[in-house]
């Protein structure tokens, strides 16, 4: 994106807008860890050479640098997703408390109807719960347009300002009218314990300044043009935020509209002049019923929505249901097909040998929890992030007797992996933790991370070593294979298993996306197959049924990993690559 | 309000085909032809394979980003399964492009060129011009941008050639 056009108009995402908008307001620190759908804010802040951003070893880590470059005098942006705000939650409650010096915007992505997600959790709740002003927009032109505002009232209310955007927002796109940057004259630090020293006697008293706060915010909200009503026909009023307000204008055009584009604090002053001008009250929004329990609170006479609601994501043709009170019809998404490990995947050769040996598996967040999904159904857990190395040592001392296994991938093992491991160590458990290094973090689009060497920019860092770092953590047997190495890394596995104490194995090939190498596919014999189906066990997109119950291996999607070579008990599927190398040699 | 003015296109496909590349030279197309513009579309799947849909609207008066199901008034799928499972969301009179998969198929230099042969022919349905479509895909497309326009190019050709009503229409009279 150029730098620095004004008045031009850019077919920019939800995520590229508001980042738009934050570097036109003058952010200059920007932190962030990866994760879908809030990713590509801090890519196309990156792109921006007057933005100091970074990739963040975790959401806490990001906020506490954003926050701290805020008080510090620069205005300062963090992005997460809803789970991420989680691991973030520490500080975030606490910087309601010292609020800010310049700007400080906290940037959420929520996922209803989990597109790529463990939850459908509704962060609108950590404003009311953290007494934090939020900002909803609608569509990238709002994202581009609140997010300058959330700066304004970040400094005038002296708050963190939450901006909410859900994965219809951050990923819809729309044309979007550009401005220039605004340079913001950093201020200076001034030491003020009394403000930034949160122990019990500064705390009280910063609780006392918040919800003052609050209430003029309060005030805020009441004439903000963020909330605004569009007056129709009075018979049926509509309270809605988000992405829901998009909907609902289409599917009701001539209803009246409370637009809510600040979702906390409520104004009530403008719910109860809305109230009392329409016949039937009806709140649409997705997920919990936040607005609507806001609403009743203030004694307002709303219809209740079918708790069917709460689950999902909402489409446009679900607004008329809510309206006439309907329950959440099922929705059929048969025959779509389910994301798999890719072709060429180092992790595929991991969890063969994992099923091969009938091995539980603690799973963690990333590519390789694919590896779930039947035919594989090699991982058997999946919480949150860390939760590899954690959960193993929990099930260990649930189930002595058993064999687990704690797998987690490069990136999440430094985003909250390590601490897990310490602990292992500390407390003297048993285990076998395999760390899948793969060399980026890939569910999210191939993002550097501190075992990268390489930081947001691409530019060349200080490289963590995976193997020192578990062996300093108190790790005895750290072993380094090359998952392709079937067979050392099975007989490795089983000696691990078999030992006392913890270890970690270390399974270290490049993501397929990041190297892109294709090698000689394999030569398919269908007179050795006898359709035993060992092949299709390993889910590998190139590989399929045909009517017959022969192979149809697919050679656009093919990049000749072999593995399939490797696991067929009938030399059915015959390797190339000799074949190859011979003769180029 | 009249939808007359809104135009709404489903792309999809499945991962890798180019369902969200073909979407945003239509996005890049229709906005730089005054159109407001918007698009929904879901990441972080999409190079795993799974089922990738795109949906893109323009006109005035404009709001969702979602078409809502039985709305659709083009759908363009890259795939004969994907086409099979969305085209109940085609409005009464809506079209169908599935028919022309086959023979763009016969007709690209590489699978990858699907999209841009699918784009061809939508190009006939919307009202934007040739040199609009060509300096969206130029936007858009970093590599191999020659093959793309001559896909662009012959798809479009070949809808011509058919005529405008050559597309499935879908459960209408």
């Amino acid at each position: 994106m150029a730098r620095g056009k004004t008045g031009k108009k850019e077919l920019l995402s939800g995520n590229a807008a508001l980042a738009r908008g934050a570097y036109e307001a003058g952010v200059k620190v920007a932190c962030a860890y990866p994760g879908t759908p809030s990713t590509e804010i801090l890519e196309t802040l990156a792109g921006f050479p007057e933005v100091d951003a970074q990739w963040s070893v975790n959401e806490k880590v990001a906020l506490e640098v954003a926050l701290g470059a805020a008080v510090g005098g620069v205005r300062s942006l963090y992005a997460s997703k809803h789970v991420g705000l989680n691991v973030a939650m520490d500080p975030l409650m606490t910087s309601a408390y010292v609020g800010v010096s310049a700007g400080l915007v906290v940037v959420v992505c929520d996922d209803p109807g989990m597109h790529s997600s463990q939850n459908e959790q509704d962060t609108r709740w950590v404003a009311l719960y953290g007494k934090l002003p939020l900002l909803e927009p609608s569509s990238p032109a709002e994202a581009h347009l609140f997010v300058q505002e959330a700066y304004r009232i970040s400094e005038r209310y002296d708050t963190p300002v939450l901006v909410r955007l859900t994965t219809r927002v951050a990923h819809a796109k729309e044309d979007v009218t550009t401005g220039g940057r605004r340079e913001v004259a950093p201020k200076s630090f001034n030491i003020d314990a009394a403000k930034y020293v949160m122990v019990p006697r500064n705390g009280m008293r910063r609780h006392a300044v918040l919800e003052q706060r609050l209430e003029k915010l309060r005030r805020y909200a009441e004439q903000t043009a963020v909330n605004r009503i569009e007056e129709g026909d009075n018979t049926l009023g509509i309270v809605v935020s988000g992405v829901a307000y998009l909907y609902a204008r289409e599917a009701y055009p001539d209803a009246s509209f409370l637009k809510l584009g600040m979702p906390h604090p409520l104004p009530e002053r403008l719910l109860r002049d809305f109230a009392g001008r329409v016949e039937r009250l009806v709140v649409i929004e997705e997920l919990d019923p936040f607005l609507e329990e806001g609403v009743r609170a203030m004694g307002l006479d709303v219809e209740r929505r079918h708790v069917s609601w709460r689950v999902g994501e909402l489409r446009p043709e679900d607004i008329p249901l809510i309206v006439k009170r309907r329950p959440r019809p099922r929705r059929d998404r048969a025959g779509a097909r389910r994301p798999v490990m890719c072709a060429g995947c180092p992790h595929r050769f991991v969890f063969w040998i994992l099923r091969k040996n009938k091995v539980t598996v603690a799973g963690d967040i990333g590519c390789y929890t694919l590896a779930a999904a039947p035919p594989l159904a090699a991982l058997h857990t999946c919480v949150c992030m860390g939760a590899g190395v954690t959960f193993q040592e929990g099930l260990r001392r649930a189930q002595p007797g058993e064999r687990f296994v704690g797998v987690v991938g490069d990136s999440t093992f430094v985003h909250s992996g390590i601490t897990g491991l310490i602990n292992a160590v500390y407390n003297r458990i048993d285990g076998v933790i395999l760390i899948l290094d793969n060399a980026t973090t890939a569910m999210t689009g191939m993002q550097d991370n501190p075992a990268t060497g390489t930081n947001i920019r691409g530019e060349p860092t200080r490289r963590l070593d995976l193997e020192e770092l578990c062996r300093a953590c108190g790790v005895e047997s750290v072993d380094v294979i090359d998952p392709e190495d079937l067979e050392s890394l099975e007989e490795t596995l089983k000696r691990r298993l078999d030992e006392k104490g913890l270890s970690v194995i270390i399974t270290r090939r490049p993501c397929w996306q990041l190297v892109r190498t294709r090698r000689p596919i394999p030569e398919y014999l269908r007179e050795k197959c006898r359709k035993c189906g060992i092949c299709l066990q390993i889910d590998c997109p190139a590989l399929s049924e045909d009517e017959e119950g022969f192979i149809k291996l697919d050679e656009d999607i093919c990049v000749g990993c072999d593995l399939c070579v490797k696991v067929c008990p009938f030399d059915a599927l015959v390797s190339r690559w000799k074949e190859e190398a011979g003769e180029h040699s | 309000m009249s939808t007359a003015e809104i135009y709404s296109v489903l792309f999809c496909g499945i991962g890798g085909q180019g369902v969200l590349k073909a979407a945003d030279i239509l996005g890049e197309a229709a906005m730089d032809a005054g159109w407001h513009v918007m698009k929904s579309e879901v990441h972080g799947m999409s190079q795993r394979g799974g089922s990738v849909e795109s949906h893109l609207r323009f006109g005035s008066g404009v709001f969702s980003p979602l078409i809502a199901c039985g709305k659709v008034d083009f759908l363009v799928p890259f795939d004969g399964a994907e086409a099979r499972r969305l085209r109940q969301c085609l409005a009464r009179r809506g079209i169908d492009l599935g028919v022309y998969i086959e023979r763009a198929l016969g007709e690209v230099s590489h699978k990858r060129f699907l999209n841009t042969w699918m784009l061809g022919v939508l190009s006939v349905f919307l009202p934007i011009d040739e040199s609009v479509w060509l300096s969206a895909l130029e936007k858009v497309l970093r590599y191999a941008l020659k093959e793309n326009r001559q896909a662009f190019v012959a798809g479009r050709w070949a809808a011509k050639q058919n005529g405008t009503r050559q597309g499935r229409r879908h459960g209408g009279t």
